[in-house]
């Protein structure tokens, strides 16, 4: 099915190009979203779809409604957007644009060699994924968990702190 | 063409059930109350859902001026879509489902997981403080429960060896796995409450505090998408509480499997209704104290007992 790929393809690239050049953080959160959705369909049109919910899962249904708890909550009104409309002028893209292009020239010559890779479709099921995360690379998942827990550990240093004076209905 | 008439099925069973809830829910909070609920518009007062409707379509449909259009029409909408594609993967009867996916259960988490955007991007497009705090409260309520969500019917996964729902239910033809994953039943309905914010969980639109919370500002038909979401996320927690943990369509042969699926479905969703009339409201903070100290704990627990006895069994 390479139709679905290039077709989802497409709206991920286009939603991330919305993504950069929105002025409202909220709206460039919701292309955002669109472009992960997007990316899941890739994944379900590569036979990953164990990946592909996942994608939806941790990074649309609960890493992006964090940024956007986040951004609510410091809720950025019309001045941000105007901040974002001057920082966001033709110079500033000048370099990068050049850099990405170089980038894409050289992404074509690979795609364009003869023994370049095929879209393959065989699928991965759920099974193989966690035989491969626990047998193969288990030391690999026991060091990311480390990693988390470093993490939680200073989320809860930080978060921690007796209040010094209560509300009356918290009080007793 | 049958995968069409089935998906059409769907559709309008279910969009049938959402707007008969209004009568249903009426009636049996009035029956447990003590009252008589609504019973003058046609017979048995059945009629109040045409009437609630047309009332719906023909009120005002007003856009606040400092509200963010696009994004406060596109809100509503969310809710509805997400619950809809989730009731996709549900197997009513053998044969009768959407769409058969091996990953079935991952994705009605995830479709249940975006249905949180409809809250949050509706009361911040509001432009309101009042829906900007039961914004704040819908997206940390869903957040947290889907974890728990997520988590509880993974001792499912473990005993039937798989993620698609129709393999689920025929692994439950000796025994239903309410009897063998007792707690994961209970924290996976409690965390359903939490996802479609029912009584007594429903802080992101407490009346009491925050007005109507993240609806405040939505009127006509964009909130009845909202309310018309709410009872459709009431019969897809029923219908998944069915599949996983009741057997789903499995009963004896007396009635049809389709017959089965719906009658364990309305018991469900009337003690959704139950619920809603006996228990008060928590405080916010208690709620998500509740959920990460009690909560989490119990299903991580659920999950290493459930494992350990899985494998002691097959060595």
């Amino acid at each position: 099915m390479p139709l679905l790929f290039y077709i989802s393809s497409l709206i991920a690239i286009l939603a991330t190009i919305m993504v950069i050049t929105r002025y409202s953080p909220v709206h460039a959160l919701l292309y955002l979203v669109v472009s992960f959705l997007a990316i899941a369909v890739i994944f379900l049109s590569l036979g990953a779809p164990f990946a592909a919910a996942l994608q939806v899962i941790i990074y649309a249904g609960a890493i992006m409604v964090l940024f956007l708890f986040v951004t609510m909550m410091i809720n950025l009104g019309k001045q941000t957007a105007l901040q974002e409309k001057e920082w966001l002028q033709l110079k500033v893209w000048i370099g990068p644009s050049l850099l990405t292009l170089l980038l894409l020239g050289e992404m074509i010559i690979l795609l364009l060699q003869p023994q370049s890779a095929s879209l393959s479709s065989a699928v991965v099921t759920p099974r193989q994924v966690s035989m491969s995360l626990y047998g193969e690379y288990v030391i690999a998942v026991e060091l990311v968990g480390f990693l988390m827990m470093t993490g939680i550990v200073g989320a809860a240093h930080i978060g921690k702190h007796k209040k010094k004076n209560l509300h009356r209905f918290l009080q007793s | 063409m049958q995968h069409i008439w089935i998906v059409l099925g769907v559709l309008f069973v279910f969009l049938n059930i959402a707007a008969g809830l209004i009568w249903v829910e009426r009636r049996l909070l009035a029956l447990w109350q003590d009252r008589l609920g609504p019973n003058r518009a046609g017979p048995l007062g059945l009629f109040i859902v045409l009437a609630d409707t047309l009332k719906l379509f023909f009120k005002e449909d007003w856009i606040p001026p400092f509200a963010d259009k696009q994004v406060f029409v596109l809100a509503p909408a969310i809710v509805v879509a997400s619950v809809l594609m989730g009731l996709a993967v549900i197997p009513f009867a053998p044969g009768i489902v959407v769409a058969d996916l091996n990953v079935g259960l991952l994705f009605f988490l995830a479709m249940s997981s975006l249905g949180a955007y409809s809250i949050v991007l509706g009361g911040w497009a509001s432009n309101n403080k009042y829906s900007l705090l039961g914004a704040l409260r819908g997206a940390s309520q869903m957040i947290a429960y889907e974890v728990f969500m997520g988590l509880s019917v993974m001792g499912v996964v473990m005993l039937s060896k798989s993620f698609n729902l129709t393999a689920i239910v025929e692994a439950q033809q000796h025994v239903w796995f309410v009897v063998t994953q007792p707690v994961g039943f209970i924290i996976f309905f409690i965390a359903g409450v939490a996802e479609t914010h029912r009584l007594p969980f429903d802080i992101p639109e407490a009346e009491s505090e925050l007005i109507a919370g993240f609806h405040a500002e939505y009127s006509g038909m964009k909130f009845g998408m909202f309310f018309i979401g709410e009872y459709l996320g009431i019969s897809l927690i029923s219908a998944m509480t069915v599949t996983m943990f009741f057997g789903g369509w499995l009963g004896p042969g007396f009635l049809p499997p389709v017959v089965w699926f719906f009658l364990k479905t309305f018991a469900f969703i009337a003690l959704f209704i139950l619920l809603r009339a006996s228990l008060p409201r928590p405080r916010y903070d208690q709620l998500l104290g509740y959920g990460w100290k009690i909560l989490l704990p119990l299903v991580l627990v659920n999950l290493l007992v459930t494992g350990a006895i899985a494998l002691w069994i097959r060595s």
